[in-house]
């Protein structure tokens, strides 16, 4: 039974895992882990700041969505 | 004529630069376990009995249903023989198919870094898990359509639509996606129009870009063409599709103060509202006001659509484009699941017959022309889509994790896109022939009307075909539609068999009108999305160009400039929207061969760059992989561009019907055919002037590249081989499996590097 258990849970974390990342997210947490480890000593940037800067990049080069 | 120099070339750089044994130097001192599997191992699959029994069984299975739809004339054919026909054909040649052009055209090392390890930078150059990828590429490339192309085709039967589609894929469309996408990745992700420059020069270079412009122009205005057909006349459809403005607003406000990030949680909101809207959308279209309010015809919605289209790519990305976007990812993924579902449990009876009574002529009702070439054009999206090759050198391969993964995304992503044609195209054969005609012959030639429209259908002569003024208003009415009448643009058509097919699973006839305007609303939102991204990348190539000649018009952030450029171009889609909707031929029958030869010619331009770098690498023998899908391409393309532009037939060629209309404007005649004024005639005689120009245009423009390609590929022959243009090798530190389940070795080697202990490796773990 425990196992079961154990195998459900595993399934919803995965799910939900896989669906957060498709989303995106995940995106700042990625770029923190990156910035961590390669550019420690610039300063921290808040979620807030990244989707705001993230946003902005996209508006100066936009992508194609397919028909 | 032999592989040799660059394979010699790539061998010398690979050992030179990492051992042989795919070892990595040690980070710090910690030594690192392998970031390849060797190749001899990764290339020799061992056949297990097991493993061949599986293969030999889907080969099977899938021979059968070939058999089922191809040779066997029974009275109706099961929807589930196209499902299982195009899934064993899709895995079989996933695994053998693409791993030959794997093998001997691609070449991937995985030994080398992918741009997403040498330039991460935590947000466009990402190491991504390869699973993850597969599902933003495949809602990148996915829209909508793949979902109108196959239902017009449904016009020539079943089979030459899903042969097209299922064949188309394999060899073509999933093909270019592969390599192209190959391609962009070892060039640090750079863009078609900028690999074109680099491997055709100059003219091939700016053929190209000028090209890709006019095609998203054109591809914009015919998809909002679809759009505004599916909501004309439709006050429920026209509320719900409304509805999203505010909903994609209120999610973009959400993230943008109140939850930033949390972007799952507000795509589920969104869905709820969506869902809100659409059954809020019953209930208002049967109210007096509702029906006042929201019946519009479809010159007030092209202009509704323009104008939206304008403000949409003026405003800033988070407030509008980015909710959208994620409400139709989400969207997307959901749908498509449930929709294979629902056709495999409830297996839809189709009475179509294989080859219909248009597949011989060249004068079918729903687009005009001949099997071949325009059964080619028609279907762009689902077998070979040039669009495609946009987002394969877009975002995608700056995401990439391992050299091996793009032929799980690139091929892989194709064919399931390839699969939703399929689903699309069997959700329109589902339908009663007389309803399916009745919804998609043009306005012309229906005069609009259940009468005009039943006359007209009977008049086809098509066998087992009766249809009745009682058929066509029951079934307005199950929909919660006052008119299903010349609803043409494939998409109230598909909405009607996705809601067939639905109801049976879930809801019965109490939520057909729901599902209905369900598929509507999500095809509306895939559209919307891409309008609104089209009309942004059309304006930036703008830009930029004009920045070569008034430099502060490259600045992006200069409003004047954005909005002038944004201007320019809403008016050149919108044009040919209001054109399509005042047309007196009726419109979407007219310019729909345009979207696809515009789609397949820039296929041709993508497969031509390939062309030229794959000469460049010296693999002269296994050319053909690419040249097979290029001649076809070309030949399909160069065909129908021909046949709209030299055709006598009035209702084929552009200049045909250009000169008859004159003719009789000359005679002073007041009334010819559909167009019943002097005015209509007039608007023909533009109309045809308009279409016919931009046939030529594109043919030259293809002619020019596919022409500077050859002559490329030719330089190279001569010489063995070219300059590479690819990034220099980097050694890779990283280490993930190809495909989506992972072999015995690349399991054992992920143990490896999941043992090592924190902080030795900075990629992302993935679960």
């Amino acid at each position: 039974m425990s196992a079961l258990a154990g195998t459900v849970v595993g399934g919803v974390r995965r799910a939900r895992w896989f669906i957060t990342s498709l989303m995106g997210d995940r995106a700042y947490d990625v770029y923190v882990a990156h910035r961590s480890a390669r550019h420690p000593e610039l300063p921290a940037i808040t979620e807030r700041q990244f989707w705001i800067e993230r946003y902005r990049e996209q508006e100066s080069s936009p992508q194609s969505r397919c028909c | 004529m032999s592989d040799s120099p660059s394979k010699a070339r790539a061998e010398a750089r690979t050992t030179t630069e990492s051992r042989d044994t795919g070892e990595v130097a040690p980070a710090g001192d910690h030594p690192l376990p392998p970031v390849a599997v060797p190749v001899d191992e990764a290339a020799k699959p061992r056949w297990t009995p097991a493993k061949i029994a599986l293969w030999v069984a889907i080969g099977l299975l899938g021979g059968v249903s070939w058999t089922m739809l191809a040779i066997v004339r029974g009275e109706t054919v099961n929807a589930a023989w196209f499902v299982f026909a195009a899934v064993c054909t899709y895995l079989i040649a996933y695994r053998f198919y693409s791993k030959v052009i794997e093998r001997h055209v691609v070449r991937p090392d995985d030994r080398r870094a992918t741009p997403a390890e040498y330039k991460a930078d935590g947000k466009d150059f990402v190491q991504t898990d390869r699973r993850v990828l597969y599902g933003h590429h495949f809602a990148a490339i996915a829209g909508a359509g793949p979902l109108v192309g196959p239902v017009l085709a449904a016009q020539m039967g079943f089979l030459p639509g899903t042969i097209w589609i299922i064949v188309g894929v394999i060899f073509a469309g999933a093909v270019q996606d592969y390599l192209v996408l190959f391609f962009s990745m070892r060039r640090g992700g750079r863009s078609l129009g900028q690999m074109a420059r680099d491997e055709l020069g100059r003219v091939g270079g700016v053929a190209a870009m000028i090209a890709v412009l006019l095609i998203m122009i054109i591809i914009v205005a015919i998809l909002a063409l679809v759009v505004v057909n599916a909501l004309a006349q439709s006050p429920w459809g026209v509320f719900s599709v409304a509805m999203t403005i505010p909903i994609a607003l209120f999610m973009g406000v959400y993230l943008r103060y109140l939850r930033p990030g949390r972007i799952t949680e507000v795509s589920i909101i969104g869905f709820v509202l969506l869902m809100l809207a659409i059954v809020g959308g019953g209930w208002v279209s049967e109210t007096a006001w509702g029906i006042a309010l929201f019946t519009l015809d479809t010159t007030t919605l092209a202009w509704a659509v323009i104008i939206y289209g304008f403000i949409a790519a003026v405003l800033p990305v988070w407030l509008l484009l980015a909710p959208r976007d994620y409400l139709s990812t989400f969207m997307k993924i959901g749908v498509i699941g449930m929709l294979a579902a629902a056709i495999v449990l409830v297996r839809p009876e189709i009475s179509v017959p294989a080859f219909s009574e248009f597949a011989g002529g060249e004068t079918g009702p729903v687009f005009p022309g001949s099997l071949f070439p325009f059964l080619f054009v028609t279907i762009a999206c689902g077998a070979l889509s040039g669009f495609h090759a946009l987002i394969a050198s877009g975002t995608t391969p700056k995401l990439v994790h391992k050299e091996r993964q793009t032929r799980f995304i690139g091929y892989g992503g194709m064919l399931m896109e390839s699969f939703v044609a399929i689903m699309a195209l069997v959700a329109a054969l589902s339908l009663d022939r007389g309803i399916y005609f009745a919804m998609n012959s043009s306005i012309a030639a229906t005069g609009g009307t259940v009468e005009g429209a039943v006359a007209f259908v009977n008049s086809l002569g098509l066998t087992g075909v009766n249809l009745t003024p009682d058929l066509i208003n029951q079934t307005a009415a199950s929909v919660g539609e006052t008119t299903i009448v010349s609803r043409t643009g494939g998409a109230p058509t598909l909405a009607l068999g996705l809601a067939n097919i639905m109801q049976q699973l879930i809801g019965g006839m109490g939520l057909m009108s729901f599902w209905y305007h369900f598929a509507i609303m999500f095809e509306a939102l895939f559209i919307l999305t891409a309008v609104d991204a089209g009309t942004r990348v059309a304006r930036f190539m703008l830009q930029d160009t004009i920045g070569n000649v008034i430099p502060r018009f490259k600045d992006m952030s200069w409003r004047p400039g954005v909005l002038i450029s944004t201007a320019i171009m809403v008016a050149a889609w919108g044009a040919i929207l209001i054109m399509g909707v005042t047309d007196p031929l009726g419109g979407i029958n007219t310019l729909f061969p345009l979207f696809g030869i515009a789609n397949q010619l820039l296929a041709a331009i993508a497969l031509a760059v390939c062309l030229a770098i794959v000469a460049k690498r010296g693999s002269f023998r296994w050319m053909w992989i690419v040249a097979v899908p290029l001649a076809f391409a070309s030949v399909v393309t160069i065909t129908a561009s021909m046949f709209k532009i030299f055709s006598q037939v009035p209702a084929v060629g552009y200049w045909a019907n250009n000169g008859t209309f004159q003719a009789a404007l000359d005679r002073g005649e007041t009334g010819l055919g559909a167009a019943g004024t002097v005015e209509a005639m007039r608007a023909v005689v533009r109309n045809t002037a308009v279409q016919g120009t931009l046939s030529i245009i594109f043919v030259t423009l293809a002619i020019v590249v596919i022409a500077t390609a050859l002559v490329s590929v030719v330089r190279s022959f001569r010489s063995g081989g070219g300059v590479e243009t690819e990034d220099a090798a980097v050694p890779s530190r990283t280490f993930a499996p190809a495909g989506l389940i992972a072999t015995p070795e690349e399991r054992r080697l992920q143990a490896e590097w999941d043992a090592l202990p924190a902080g030795v490796v900075d990629a992302p773990r993935s679960h």
